[in-house]
């Protein structure tokens, strides 16, 4: 496996046509290492959850190209793409979208049970990873009867149990309290970052940005720097 | 041996569904109820068509001879006795009777009067004759015999047991015998069976007697030629299943009661469209962002249009079945309390139903699964 996890080369996206064009990210060139936790900050509106929905084979970009290891993700059909994206990258929304009406175990099971494991090995995964991110016995609650934390990590445990390459965190601390947020994150920096993962968050949290190895910075759909490691834009 | 199990993605479907308990109800009892109100107005009608037809049934006769202009067979036209003569003559013809059918007034034992319908019998042949449940079929040949159809309107006669007397238009009638047919009337009155000369001479009648010829053909094949002969005297032969078809084609197109039926049928149809294609767009709405995130994790457009056509699958067949349980239940518990209730579940009534049932499962799935695949993982991303 290459140490690259993925490679971004000139990606443009821009929104609606004539003047009401919005250009939402501009000339975007970068790469993501395995084994590394990469942070994208900026302001809002400044092209990131558009960069991520690019790099992660969700929105097709304009111009430009997404390598995740060794594939072209754009360049492959819908259909591929989206098994692309089941078995390579798990993904933690900043609002869960956990179903209310399944169990926890159930919720964490759905990646398995997409990739058409049986219905009892996928809970049973699904049990062992809730353990992973230290929520043993609670396989069979519904997700409502968690807190905001341990939801989190509910999501956390569904994105991780198809063991992807890539995980993509969407504002993971936006809706818990500062030392929750913080306990998430070492969490995931401790336990699930690993030399065969690549792990990109996006955040405003400030207070979280000491567990990043590099923090890439986007301003008005440019990437305008890294810190905590060389420039890496091309 | 390797246990059959439902699909992962058909497992989660089901436990959205079911475990979202306050719209899994509102969606059983919409088509539930629909499928109740289809199937109850229907059958209604069925049993109406079926006892609209009772003599014909009862009778059993092949062939029917009557006049032209006849549109049910309690509306009759009396044909002359010559008709009788001529039908006999037609190669063909194993044996051609006479019948009577008409209405009558008796006076009952205790002063009070009582509309029945009289059935008069070919004297030589009693073609056409009832099963018996109680007396002898030869003393139907007594003076004054009648003998009584046992049937829901059969309380109306007041003890019409062997021996029990009333009057026809001056003259004394006894009930000789009991007797249970295939089918009761429409018009809830009495049925009496006597011979065709008694009803004659006790009925006043017009200047022709005969109600129907009714024709036994020698074989199947003659039936054409009998009808053609018929035809070319001016009178019209129907086989049985003819017959029953006009009296129903009569109540359905000239009367109200197939237009009001077909009406309260739309609205039944209506009615189980909106509450469950309202309810299940809504289940569908409250978790279009949990299926925009499954896009994004993974799931095929193809996969998710599945688990939504499950749903509205299972839920229609639930409601489907619980439906036609529903209407069996009230339709017994009716006849228990109304002996006269005319419903009558066929496999026609249960196949329109459950047709409405599948049209209304594809709407309502078809409003979700446009949704569902036009969501885009990205405005999951966006918020």
């Amino acid at each position: 496996m290459s140490s690259t996890a993925i490679s971004a080369a000139g990606l443009n996206k821009w929104f609606g046509e004539g003047e009401a064009r919005t250009h939402a990210v501009k000339d975007l060139s970068f790469e993501a290492r395995f084994g590394e936790m990469l942070y994208v900050v900026g302001p809002s509106g400044s092209g990131k959850t558009t960069m991520l929905s690019m790099i992660s084979g969700i929105l097709r970009p304009n111009s430009g190209s997404v390598r995740v290891e060794d594939t072209d993700i754009w360049s492959i059909s819908d259909d591929r793409l989206a098994q692309f994206r089941l078995h390579k990258i798990g993904f933690v929304f900043q609002d869960y979208h956990l179903f209310p009406r399944l169990t926890t175990a159930e919720n964490v099971a759905i990646p398995l049970i997409l990739q058409q494991r049986p219905w009892d090995q996928a809970l049973t995964e699904a049990a062992h990873d809730l353990e992973i991110v230290g929520l043993k016995g609670r396989a069979d609650l519904p997700p409502v009867k968690l807190s905001g934390g341990e939801q989190q990590r509910v999501a956390i445990a569904r994105a991780i149990v198809g063991r992807p390459d890539v995980l993509i965190l969407d504002e993971p601390t936006a809706s818990l309290d500062g030392d929750t947020g913080r306990n998430i994150v070492q969490f995931v920096r401790e336990h699930i970052l690993s030399e065969q993962r690549c792990i990109i968050i996006v955040t405003h949290d400030s207070r979280i940005y000491e567990f990043a190895d590099r923090i890439m910075k986007m301003e008005d759909g440019r990437l305008t720097g890294f810190d905590r490691g060389e420039l890496d834009a091309q | 041996m390797r246990q059959l199990q439902m699909p992962g993605i058909y497992r989660i479907a089901f436990k959205l569904l079911v475990n979202d308990r306050t719209k899994f109800a509102a969606l059983l009892v919409g088509i539930t109820f629909a499928v109740f109100l289809m199937i109850e107005m229907t059958s209604l009608f069925a049993g109406i068509l079926s006892r609209a037809s009772a003599t014909v049934i009862n009778i059993g006769a092949s062939i029917w001879v009557m006049d032209p202009s006849v549109q049910t067979v309690a509306n009759t036209i009396p044909v002359p006795d010559y008709v009788l003569d001529e039908v006999r003559s037609i190669p063909g013809v194993k044996y051609a009777v006479p019948l009577y059918s008409g209405a009558a007034l008796l006076k009952l034992h205790d002063g009070t009067y009582q509309a029945a319908n009289v059935i008069g019998l070919d004297d030589s042949s009693l073609f056409g004759r009832p099963q018996l449940i109680s007396g002898h079929i030869e003393n139907i040949f007594a003076e004054n015999a009648f003998i009584a159809v046992d049937d829901s309107e059969f309380y109306k006669l007041k003890g019409a047991n062997i021996g029990a007397q009333f009057e026809l238009n001056d003259h004394r009638g006894v009930i000789v015998g009991t007797a249970r047919v295939i089918s009761s009337g429409l018009f809830g009155v009495p049925t009496l069976y006597t011979t065709y000369y008694r009803a004659m001479q006790y009925i006043p009648n017009s200047r022709f007697t005969i109600s129907y010829v009714l024709v036994e053909p020698k074989k199947p094949a003659d039936v054409a030629a009998i009808k053609r002969q018929v035809a070319a005297a001016g009178y019209l032969a129907l086989t049985k299943d003819e017959f029953i078809r006009k009296i129903s084609a009569f109540y359905k197109y000239q009367t109200g009661i197939g237009t009001n039926m077909l009406i309260m049928t739309l609205i039944s149809f209506i009615i189980g469209l909106s509450i469950s294609g309202q309810t299940f767009y809504t289940f569908i709405l409250e978790n279009i962002e949990k299926f925009g995130a499954l896009k994004a994790i993974g799931a095929k457009g193809s996969e998710l249009v599945s688990m939504i056509l499950f749903q509205a699958t299972f839920v229609s067949l639930t409601g489907y079945g619980l439906g036609v349980g529903l209407c069996s239940l009230v339709i017994w518990l009716a006849r228990l309390y109304l002996p006269d209730y005319a419903a009558m579940v066929t496999y026609t009534n249960l196949g329109l139903a459950f047709i409405m049932v599948v049209v209304i499962a594809s709407i309502s799935s078809y409003f979700g699964v446009r949704k569902v695949l036009t969501i885009e993982p990205f405005d999951i991303f966006r918020g």
